[in-house]
């Protein structure tokens, strides 16, 4: 196992185009699962492709164990990667597959076969050594794939949207398989995603991109309730964070902001301290988690009328309009009011964020900045 | 839809449709049958009956004698095709492989110009490739007609291979890098046991169109070096004594029996591999 470093990696597909991957800086220890996740486009694929040593990077460094590995083949790295498509070689049985990489590079023939006992052990398809692929399902061929890289003992596994192709419930599992052989093995690991669900659920640290960019990089912790812009915030969350524009008055140190419904209103207190936010243009973010239900004697309460209800089993969500925007509260099923019905909503301002409209980064928070928050995991990300 | 297959019923429309096909299928089948007959007839028989007659006699000279006209001809005409169908496709799946999987500057633009060359009529390099020919030292040589036929079948057997090859997908071959393996490893343990269809389509193509070949032939070749479908044409055009029809018609049958062989025992995967661009994603 290693550690896996990027220093200022670029990458551009010649001058004149816009860079595909840009200043990209982050670090992972050993054993340390990292996801890269951003909607498609972002240059995660990329990025990865470019580890693996299937790209040439343009500028930069990628460290594995502290040795730059940037100008070597992709065959010297010691990196495996698991596909999307799985690429299995279609004319080679399954046992073959796993063995292709060990016969290459000269292994034992006896080492060879206690590899793939073991891997086939490991991923419970001893019984499937003897097929082609075309034989296999597609959640078997998934776990063919996986046997390939782990067969090798590698550095550094790479798995470039491993779940994508399954179906829903099967990918579900398949996340609960990957997480719990992590656990077990203690690899160190990139994973592509485009689903922040496999982010939040299966990473050590987070990565989350956009435009050859990292907009924050983070523990899943971090990114859910730090979130360092508003995409960050948007991109992170099902149902996705509620945005509600505000105008904060007040003066240093007491800022308050109005929210209105077409049946009361409330000025919410900000945890803004003393910035000066004057005429600015700000908007708030709430989780669907952090409106709750008024309860006897809450200070900061608004009345609102139901329009929507979603009931998705566990939760409720009720949609309300304040300020003229749409939002979202996540409620216990059994108190979740009905359509029409009036709810008077309790807001946990402490926890509530503040985004500048126009750059889109969120303001400080009046105690700590977002760097000191998270202990030593540099959040990085930069301005769009 | 099963069903109506199923229960096909002989209507009267039906019956019309196979009649049609009966006829159609009798009136190619006749110049063969023509042919067959009249190798196995005796020249007396050939002049005394019709064309359509059983022979009288049933004959094999003029199988014996045709054979031992164009023996020299025929093992010439394999000694050319042979290696020109497996060199040309060798070196077209190689193209392939280079074009579609490790694409360089200005390779769309080189695959472009070698498609040029499925275009080019015969006769429009016939002198330039007779002067390479000759400044190579290779003219008049079964190795010279080589040459000529796998340089003119690279265009076919290139695009062959490319437009399977652009098929596959590409992770097969970034797999086998992380994986270790080298250009010719990729290329010979991965994609070719991938490319039986599309390798029997180029055998049957080259092999069809080598050994018809006339015109190369007739140009590049002379005496005892010639093909045996220009040694068929100066048997069947001598105008010297008594037409031997049986043996012209045996010496034709000879001419063409390699590539219905081959078209018997490689015809399946022709259209497989003729198709297989087309549904496998």
């Amino acid at each position: 196992m290693a550690t896996l470093e990027l220093r200022n990696v670029n990458k551009t597909y010649g001058s004149g185009l816009p860079d595909t991957l840009k200043d990209i800086q982050l670090k992972i220890a050993e054993g340390e699962f990292l996801i890269l996740v951003g909607p498609s486009g972002c240059g995660k694929s990329t990025l990865m492709n470019c580890i693996a040593g299937l790209e040439n990077i343009s500028g930069g460094a990628i460290l594995v164990d502290d040795a730059d590995i940037s100008q070597m083949s992709p065959k010297d790295r010691d990196i495996a990667m698991v596909f999307q498509s799985y690429a299995l070689y279609p004319t080679m049985t399954v046992r073959q597959n796993i063995e292709f990489g060990l016969k290459i590079r000269k292994v034992p023939k006896a080492q060879i076969d206690q590899e793939v006992e073991r891997v086939a052990k490991l991923l419970q398809i001893e019984h499937l050594l003897a097929r082609k692929p075309g034989q296999l399902s597609g959640g078997q061929q998934q776990r063919v794939a996986m046997g390939r890289a782990l067969a090798r003992r590698p550095k550094i596994y790479l798995f470039d949207e491993p779940l994508s192709n399954l179906d829903a419930k099967l990918r579900v599992e398949m996340r609960t398989e990957m997480k719990l052989m992590h656990q077990r093995l203690k690899t160190t690991t990139v994973y592509v995603t485009h689903d922040q669900i496999e982010a939040m659920t299966l990473g050590d640290k987070v990565a989350v991109m956009k435009d050859g960019i990292i907009q924050q990089f983070g523990t899943p912790k971090e990114i859910y309730s730090e979130p360092a812009n508003l995409f960050v915030a948007s991109f992170i969350g099902s149902p996705p964070m509620n945005f509600i524009p505000v105008k904060p008055a007040g003066g240093r140190g007491r800022w308050h902001v109005p929210l209105a419904t077409d049946l009361g209103q409330l000025s919410l207190p900000l945890a803004a301290g003393d910035a000066d936010l004057d005429q600015r243009e700000l908007i708030l973010g709430l989780r669907p988690e952090q409106l709750a239900l008024a309860a006897e004697g809450d200070s900061a309460v608004l009345q609102a009328r139901v329009e929507v209800t979603e009931p998705t089993g566990p939760d409720t969500l009720i949609f309300v309009t304040i300020n003229g925007t749409k939002v979202c509260c996540r409620l216990a099923p059994d108190l979740a009011p009905a359509v029409g019905e009036m709810l008077k909503l309790s807001f946990d301002a402490g926890k509530a964020l503040l985004f500048d409209a126009k750059t889109g980064e969120r303001l400080a928070r009046e105690s700590k900045t977002p760097a000191e928050g998270s202990a030593g995991n540099v959040a990085q990300f930069r301005g769009r | 839809m099963t069903s109506a297959v199923l229960k096909p019923g002989l209507t009267p429309s039906r019956v019309l449709i196979y009649a049609v096909l009966i006829l159609a299928c009798l009136m190619y089948l006749v110049p063969l049958v023509v042919m067959l007959l009249t190798s196995f007839k005796t020249p007396e028989d050939i002049n005394s009956g019709n064309l359509l007659t059983l022979p009288h006699v049933f004959s094999t000279l003029g199988w014996v004698k045709a054979w031992a006209t164009v023996r020299g001809y025929f093992w010439n005409s394999v000694a050319i095709t042979v290696p020109a169908v497996l060199i040309s496709t060798a070196v077209g799946a190689l193209n392939g492989y280079v074009l579609s999987m490790w694409r360089f500057r200005g390779s769309q633009l080189f695959f472009g110009l070698l498609l040029f060359g499925c275009f080019l009529p015969f006769q429009a390099v016939l002198l330039p490739a007779s002067f390479t020919l000759g400044k190579m030292g290779l003219a008049n040589t079964t190795a010279g007609l080589v040459v000529v036929h796998v340089v003119y079948g690279l265009a076919f057997t290139t695009l062959f291979f490319r437009n399977f090859y652009v098929s596959v997908p590409e992770a097969l071959v970034k797999a086998a890098r992380l994986d270790g393996a080298g250009f010719f490893t990729i290329f010979g343990r991965v994609l070719l046991p991938m490319s039986v269809p599309t390798i029997m389509v180029c055998v049957i193509w080259q092999f069809t169109q080598i050994w018809n070949d006339f015109l190369f032939g007739v140009v590049f070749a002379s005496g005892d070096a010639q093909p045996i479908t220009v040694a068929l044409n100066n048997l069947v055009n001598t105008t010297t004594g008594v037409k031997e029809y049986n043996v012209d018609m045996a010496a034709a049958m000879i001419a063409g029996l390699p590539t219905l062989l081959v078209y018997v025992l490689a015809g399946k995967y022709f259209l497989r591999g003729l198709t297989a661009g087309a549904v496998k994603g």
